[in-house]
C-alpha cells in the first residue's frame, strides 16, 4: 500500500461532497497525507475554491462544457485517469445511486475492492480503512476492510457532518483530462414532484404507512408537520402497492435520520426500520399492539391514527404555547 | 432470436435471519436461502419481454459454493429456459468483484446474448456493486436502477429511477440492465410450470470449466465483523383514559426529550 497516498473525494452533489470533507479532514489527518476533492462539472471554479474553506488541501477542477450534465463514463474515466496517474490511498465517493455505478466500475477497472453505503469510517492499526455497513436489510451493520488499493467506499447522504468554513490554504488545480464518450444517451429527465425531496435533512418527520387508509387523510399529518416544523413522508406500500406517493424512506428508498421520527400506521419491517433506525427519537403510533414498530421505538402508542393525530396536535398547539 | 440472461444470486432471507442475544452476532448458517428480490423482478420482467415480443430465450445465472437446486427450479418454473449454475468450492470467500468475474467467465461461455439483466442490489448484502462491475468486466452499455423497460428492435429503452428524478435512457443492445423492484410483480409459478420445471435443462460448471484464474477471486475486501446493533430504544408505551390522555402524556414526553419546540 506503500506506493498509494492520499485522501480522494468525490461526488456529483456538493452537499454531499461537504460531508465527506468533514470525515475525510480527520482521516487525512490521522494517515498525515492530503486531502483532495475532484471536481468535475462546468463553470465550476467558485464551488472548488469554496471547498478550501471546508477542509480540502487541493482541488483537482475538471472543467468542461461537456459536463454540464451528469453523464457516468465521463465521470468514470476522469476519475480513473487521475487516480491511474496520482494513486490515491482511499477514495470516498457520495453514495448516490450514479455514484455508486461509478465507484463499482471505477473498482473494477483499478482492481481494487469497494465497501459501498458506509455510515461510518475508521482507520485501523496498520493504516487500513474500516467502513460500516447497514447489511441483512437491516440486521446487523457489519465492519469491513481492505485487502487492495486505492481503498475505495462510497459513502451515504448524511453519514457526516460538514465543517465550519475557516480561512485555510488549499489549492485548486485545474486539469485537462481524456474523457469517454457515453454507451448511453439521455432522452428525458423528469424531476420528482415531491414534498419530501430533501426529506434527508428534516429535523421532524411524520410518516405513515398502511394503517393510512386514504391518500387525502395525509393532511392529519400534514397538520402535525406544520405545528412540529417538520416534513410528511410514508413507506414503500403506499408508493409502491397503492401508488399515492413516488418516494419513501426506508433501505432501498430515503433513509433518514431525524431528531423525531413519527411512525403512523407502519408496522416496522425490516427494511423501513433500516432506513429511520439513526433517528434520535422514534415514535410509533399504530392499533397493533403486536407491530414490530413498537420494538424500535422510544415511545409506543396502541391506537387509531385517526384519533391520535389530531388529539396530538390539539396537545402539542396546547403545550407548545 | 434474441437472448436474455439474468444473473440471479442465492440470497439469504434476511426475514428469517435470528440474531444471538448474547454475541448479537447473525446467525447466517442456518437462515433459509431464496433467490434474492430484485433479481426475480429481472427474472419476470424477461420473462415478460418474451411473451410480449415472442422469439426470446431467457438463460439465468447463478455463481455459488454450495447447492442452489431449489432456486434453480423455482427460477426454470417462473419461466426461465434453461438455467446455468457456476458452483465450486473456491468460491466461498468471494466478494463482488470474484462474483462479477465469475459471472463475466459464464457469459462469454454461454456466448452470443442480447440482455444482461440483474437485480439492482441483493437482498442480504445490497451492496448493489455486481451489475455495474460485471457491465465493466463485459464492456456493455449500463442502464441501473430501471423502473420500466422497453424493448424496441436492437435498442432499449428504460427508466430510471434516481434520488431526485426519473430518467428515460436508451441504448443499443447487448446492454446491461439492473432492475428496481419497482418494475413488476413477479408472478408465483402455476403447478404445472412447476413440473415443466424438472424437465428444463440445468448446466453445471466448475471453476475449472470456466479456467478461472484463483487470484481474480481472492477478496479484495474482509469483512471483520457482523454484528446486531445495539438497540437503545427506550419503548415506554404510552396509555390513558382517551386518545386525548395519551397524546397529552405524549406530547409532554416529547418535550421533555427537548426535540421539539423552542
Amino acid at each position: 500500500m506503500s506506493k498509494h497516498k492520499g485522501v480522494w473525494i468525490f461526488s456529483e452533489k456538493y452537499d454531499l461532497t461537504l460531508e465527506m470533507l468533514g470525515k475525510g479532514r480527520e482521516i487525512a489527518d490521522r494517515l498525515q497525507t492530503k486531502l483532495t476533492v475532484i471536481i468535475a462539472g462546468y463553470k465550476k471554479e467558485e464551488k472548488a475554491r469554496e471547498l478550501i474553506k471546508y477542509g480540502v488541501d487541493k482541488v483537482y477542477l475538471i472543467d468542461d462544457p461537456a459536463l454540464k450534465r451528469f453523464q457516468s463514463e465521463a465521470y468514470l474515466s476522469v476519475l480513473h485517469n487521475l487516480a491511474a496517474d496520482y494513486k490515491p490511498e482511499i477514495l470516498l465517493i457520495g453514495s448516490t445511486k450514479n455514484g455508486k455505478l461509478i465507484a463499482g466500475r471505477l473498482a473494477t477497472r483499478l482492481q481494487t475492492g469497494c465497501v459501498p453505503d458506509c455510515t461510518g469510517l475508521s482507520i485501523d492499526k496498520e493504516g487500513r480503512l474500516i467502513g460500516e455497513r447497514i447489511t441483512y436489510g437491516g440486521k446487523a451493520v457489519a465492519k469491513v476492510t481492505f485487502r487492495s488499493t486505492p481503498q475505495i467506499a462510497t459513502i451515504q447522504a448524511r453519514a457526516f457532518e460538514k465543517l465550519q468554513p475557516e480561512d485555510r490554504e488549499g489549492e485548486v488545480i485545474e486539469l485537462d483530462v481524456k474523457m469517454e464518450e457515453s454507451k448511453t444517451e439521455v432522452l428525458e429527465t423528469k424531476p420528482l414532484e415531491t414534498v419530501s425531496l430533501n426529506i434527508e435533512e428534516a429535523d421532524i418527520i411524520i410518516s405513515c404507512g398502511r394503517g393510512l387508509e386514504k391518500k387525502e387523510d395525509k393532511a392529519l399529518l400534514e397538520e402535525l408537520a406544520k405545528i412540529l416544523d417538520g416534513q410528511v413522508g410514508n413507506s414503500r406500500p403506499l408508493a409502491e402497492d397503492r401508488k399515492w406517493f413516488t418516494e419513501w424512506v426506508g433501505l432501498s428508498g430515503r433513509k433518514v435520520k431525524p431528531k423525531l421520527y413519527i411512525a403512523c400506521g407502519i408496522s416496522g419491517v425490516i427494511q423501513h426500520v433500516a432506513g429511520i433506525r439513526d433517528s434520535k427519537i422514534i415514535v410509533a403510533i399504530n392499533n397493533d399492539p403486536e407491530a414490530p414498530i413498537f420494538e424500535v421505538a422510544d415511545y409506543g402508542v396502541v391506537g387509531d391514527l385517526y384519533e391520535i393525530l389530531p388529539a396530538l396536535a390539539g396537545a402539542l398547539r396546547k403545550q407548545l404555547q | 432470436m434474441k437472448r436474455i440472461i439474468v444473473c440471479l444470486k442465492q440470497a439469504v432471507d434476511v426475514s428469517q435471519l435470528k440474531v444471538d442475544p448474547a454475541t448479537r452476532r447473525v446467525i447466517t448458517a442456518s437462515a433459509p436461502e431464496k433467490i434474492s428480490d430484485f433479481d426475480k423482478n429481472a427474472l419476470e420482467e424477461a420473462v415478460r419481454i418474451r411473451e410480449k415480443i415472442g422469439e426470446v430465450e431467457v438463460y439465468t445465472l447463478t455463481v455459488g459454493h454450495k447447492d442452489a437446486k431449489a432456486v434453480l427450479l423455482e427460477a426454470l418454473a417462473i419461466g426461465a429456459d434453461k438455467a446455468y449454475f457456476v458452483s465450486d468450492p473456491s468460491f466461498q470467500d468471494v466478494d463482488t468483484s470474484g462474483t462479477a468475474y465469475v459471472l463475466a467467465e459464464a457469459i462469454k461461455k454461454i456466448g452470443e446474448f442480447d440482455l444482461v439483466l440483474c437485480g439492482e442490489a441483493s437482498l442480504d448484502s445490497f451492496s448493489g456493486l455486481v451489475g455495474p462491475r460485471l457491465a465493466e468486466l463485459l464492456n456493455l452499455p449500463l442502464i441501473a436502477s430501471v423502473r420500466r423497460l422497453t424493448v424496441e428492435g436492437n435498442t432499449v429503452v428504460a427508466e430510471r429511477t434516481l434520488e431526485d428524478a426519473h430518467e428515460t435512457v436508451k441504448a443499443n443492445m447487448p446492454t446491461l440492465i439492473t432492475v428496481t423492484r419497482e418494475i413488476n410483480q413477479p408472478r408465483i409459478p402455476a403447478i404445472m410450470m412447476i413440473m415443466k420445471a424438472s424437465k428444463k435443462e440445468i448446466v453445471t460448471w466448475t471453476a475449472t470449466d470456466l479456467n478461472i484464474e484463483q487470484k481474480k477471486i481472492d477478496a479484495k475486501i474482509e469483512v471483520i465483523d457482523v454484528l446486531a446493533p445495539k438497540t437503545e430504544r427506550k419503548k415506554i408505551m404510552i396509555t390513558g383514559e382517551n386518545s386525548v390522555e395519551v397524546a397529552e402524556r405524549l406530547a409532554k414526553a416529547l418535550i421533555q426529550e427537548g426535540i421539539i419546540g423552542r
